[in-house]
């Protein structure tokens, strides 16, 4: 009897990228429906935007290597991209900003330094900053969430709508009458006019920790990381890394001054934190690689999120705190190599 | 006797994954008949050939030498029943390379006659050191867990070496396979009683036999052997059930909690490492006179009909004991010689029996193999490599070819396990690989040396021209000098001859 040759081992592995891809999308719907709770169906918007410049993006950039559309569009990762991107834009975000971010993500980010697996930044971290540098009003436009202040306007689909689609909002709505400040904002801003932290967080709007709205759906991001963590999707160190490398030093710093810096708790709980540490830094492809190298990596975006919260220009610093991270990987991997069994120890190998 | 417990030592990452050795542990080992014919490769052994000493169309016996050791690495062969030699032909064979190999093919007699032992059979406390290496080294054992790197050797090497521990290797931690569980829970004295004769060899004082903690009726087996043979040299040690921890270094750190040093041998750390069915067989050659001319198998896999374990002679056909065992079901696949995670896939049925053929696997379609996608670089690779190495860059490095990298991020410590092509979800065949690169590296290893040996003759060669011309241009000297001195008398006998030359009628020509 004649058989098929093959290779060993001959048990098929049970798991696959597409199923790791679509239980981070998964783990994301507490969130979206928190999100839209507080902020209107604008991350909708975006998101469908966003998946659909990133496709596009993806599905011709494999035309144009030649490749399988198929398989690249099967394994789920453009999505991730694309939803993970909505999640860090406003909420009234107009459709060519959104675009602007995808594209340069995917194309410029993903596919130019090799596509999946080769690329060197977080594809959606690279294009969310492109878009922070090139279009800072659109990009600093938050609005109130939906239990904030008495003034509180609700937003409604046509009105996210016209604006995601025009950049306008109706004659009868200003700019001025739904933007506020995102807590990030108003501590900095705050801080910097000689308030105390105390007298800024006692506004309502500030919440318990993170700012009303924004530490609901930043713990509903934390639960869906931790079933992640649960599923083994991702792993705990770079998680623990991020919290450990922005706790320890604003706690440290909240410690010696209470009243000119924001509570550890404050930066764990707003902005894009919870975010980060689950999603984006847990991105495999842009990280550190050994265990202790993805607790290293973490740990210097914790600390960059913190420093460029705390002294930088720019209210939130996840973007720019994973892209510096993303530019440490190759020297964080030569560094934290684990030791082989049976070595001594490893041996360096000089340039890296 | 109650075994005693030590601790363990740690082993990274490895896979706990489903066993599926209950298909063929139900039943006890069956024996399969002589064949008609028997196709007996005369390499079945790690190391040289061995020297064929029967001719085309000679009678042989069970038991009898039908090709000798040849070299410093090799191991002697024995016919497995008797008959006649029909051919020595290269026959399908599994090997790493494939293809065929030289075999001598016997046609059987059915009688099954066994050659008569040529000196009578000695006690083996009475033998010493050497003879007993040297005994062994005739019955042709190798190691039998799958290196089968012949026994005496590995002992006579072990032996130079200060050492601790005999490590009896009963692990079996591979899925499917259950030949070892099988041969401990039925022939347990055998196993001890090698141990015994193997400690006497090496001169150590103490044995454990490794057990996976998933077999406690071979656990129990050896147990009870060990309270009727009241030596409490030896000792059973539980292993946790996870691949691979039946492989020869992690078994070591297991068991000693030491690691063998990287390119070393576990005689470096003290240990020499046996099969327990490499054990067996050294009581059986020893102390009843039979040479290495069966053993059992595991013959399983959704692929075959009733899967089980069979005592079954060298040489005799694969497709011989798969119809023996009631024949394979409607779905089948690959043929595997060896288990799931490290075996070979061989393209016919018509390949031997050998000496390492521990398992005969027909897996069916039911596993599903996806085509290969881009590395995300999840790590998961890294987490269950049990040598710690990580699988994704050696990946990079493998597919860049980047020698120096592969080498630093240790390609050469990988001990092909399989562990992270079963985690790795973009389906990367990282095992198959790593063992093209390593081919790869050996083969640019010996080009390196190649070219050296090419270097040197070109650097004599280009001496010795350099020589002659030397020489050559010393003679022209000379002779220009002679010519210099012979002055206007020579260019006087030029200017003769010439001038003859002309004188000469043109016509005769």
């Amino acid at each position: 009897m004649e058989f098929a040759r093959r290779d060993a081992p001959f048990i098929a592995p049970k798991a696959n990228v597409a199923s790791i891809m679509r239980q981070v999308l998964y783990a994301l719907i507490p969130a979206t429906i928190a999100y839209v709770w507080f902020f209107g169906t604008g991350l909708i918007f975006n998101m469908l935007i966003a998946v659909a410049f990133c496709i596009g993006g993806e599905a011709s950039m494999m035309l144009a290597r030649g490749k399988s559309i198929r398989v690249a569009l099967g394994d789920f990762s453009a999505i991730v991209t694309a939803v993970i991107l909505a999640f860090a834009l406003p909420p009234l975000t107009p459709w060519w900003v959104t675009a602007t971010a995808a594209l340069f993500g995917i194309v410029v980010a993903k596919h130019l330094y090799g596509g999946l697996g080769f690329n060197i930044f977080n594809p959606a971290m690279a294009g969310y900053v492109v878009v922070l540098v090139a279009f800072p009003v659109h990009l600093n436009f938050w609005i109130a969430p939906r239990i904030g202040d008495l003034d509180y306007h609700y937003v409604t689909i046509f009105e996210t709508l016209r604006y995601t689609l025009t950049g306008t909002l109706p004659d009868y709505l200003t700019i001025d009458a739904i933007s506020r400040a995102s807590p990030l904002d108003a501590v900095k801003s705050g801080l910097s006019t000689m308030h105390t932290f105390a007298e800024i967080h006692a506004n309502p709007m500030m919440g318990d920790f993170g700012g009303r709205g924004w530490e609901w759906i930043s713990n509903l991001i934390a639960l869906g990381g931790i079933w992640l963590l649960l599923k083994k999707i991702i792993r705990w160190h770079i998680p623990l890394g991020v919290f450990a490398g922005l706790l320890v030093p604003s706690g440290l710093m909240y410690l010696i001054e209470a009243g000119n810096h924001a509570s550890p708790g404050f930066y764990l709980f707003s902005g894009g934190t919870m975010l980060c540490a689950f999603f984006v830094a847990t991105d495999p492809v842009s990280a550190a690689t050994s265990p202790r190298g993805r607790f290293v990596y973490g740990v210097g975006i914790g600390f960059l999120i913190y420093a460029i919260r705390r002294w930088g220009s720019y209210a939130d610093g996840v973007a720019f705190a994973v892209i510096l991270m993303n530019m440490a990987v190759p020297a964080i991997d030569n560094l934290t190599r684990p030791r082989i069994v049976g070595h001594i120890r490893h041996e360096k190998t000089p340039g890296g | 006797m109650s075994a005693p417990t030590f601790d363990l030592g740690y082993l990274h990452g490895g896979l706990r994954m489903p066993r599926r050795k209950d298909k063929s542990n139900k039943q006890p080992i069956a024996h399969v008949p002589v064949p008609q014919q028997l196709i007996i490769p005369i390499t079945q052994h790690a190391g040289d050939p061995a020297h064929v000493v029967v001719g085309i169309g000679e009678r042989v016996l069970k038991g009898q030498l039908i090709a000798e050791s040849d070299g410093p690495i090799s191991a002697p062969v024995h016919a497995s029943s008797s008959g006649k030699v029909v051919a020595i032909e290269p026959w399908p064979v599994s090997r790493r390379l494939g293809g065929n190999a030289p075999c001598i093919v016997i046609e059987c007699d059915g009688e099954d006659r066994a050659i008569e032992l040529s000196e009578a059979i000695t006690p083996f406390t009475s033998m010493d050191q050497e003879t007993l290496f040297q005994k062994i080294l005739q019955g042709g054992i190798v190691g039998l867990g799958g290196a089968v790197f012949p026994t005496a050797q590995k002992l006579m090497h072990a032996s130079i070496t200060p050492l601790e521990h005999l490590v009896l290797n009963g692990i079996e931690c591979e899925p499917y396979i259950t030949c070892d569980d099988m041969l401990m829970r039925e022939q347990a004295d055998e196993v001890l009683g090698g141990a015994q004769i193997l400690m006497h060899a090496l001169g150590v004082e103490h044995c454990f036999v490794a057990v996976e903690s998933d077999k406690p009726e071979a656990i129990h087996a050896i147990a009870d052997v060990m309270t009727e043979l009241q030596d409490d040299r030896i000792a059973i040690k539980q292993i946790p059930t996870i691949y691979p921890s039946g492989a020869e270094d992690q078994t070591v750190q297991l068991v000693t909690n030491k690691e063998v040093p990287t390119g070393g041998l576990p005689t470096d750390v003290g240990c020499v490492v046996q099969n327990v069915g490499t054990s067996a067989a050294v009581y059986r050659w020893i102390c009843r006179g039979e040479p290495l001319i069966s053993r059992v198998t595991t013959v399983t896999g959704d692929g075959i009909a009733a899967p089980m374990n069979v005592f079954a002679r060298i040489g005799t056909t694969v497709a011989d004991i798969i119809n023996f065992v009631g024949g394979y079901t409607e779905n089948v696949h690959h043929l595997v010689i060896g288990g799931p995670m490290t075996g070979r896939s061989v393209t016919t049925d018509r390949v031997p029996l050998v000496k390492a053929t521990n398992c005969i696997l027909v897996m069916s379609d039911e596993e599903q193999f996806g085509n290969e996608q881009p590395c995300i670089r999840c790590g998961d690779c890294a987490s269950v490599c049990p040598v710690q190495l990580l699988p994704q860059q050696l990946f990079w490095y493998a597919c860049a070819d980047d020698e120096e990298k592969l080498r630093s991020y240790g390609l050469m410590d990988c001990i092909e396990c399989g562990c992270c092509d079963l985690v790795c979800p973009s389906h990367i065949p990282l095992t198959a690989d790593f063992r093209m690169a390593k081919a790869r590296m050996r083969e640019l290893a010996d080009e390196v040396a190649r070219a050296e040996r090419a270097r040197l003759r070109y650097e004599f060669h280009t001496q010795r021209l350099d020589r002659e011309q030397l020489l050559r241009a010393q003679q022209l000297e000379a002779q220009k000098q002679a010519a210099r001195e012979g002055g206007s008398k020579a260019i006087s006998d030029i200017l003769e001859r010439t001038s003859k030359k002309d004188d000469r009628d043109p016509g005769e020509e």
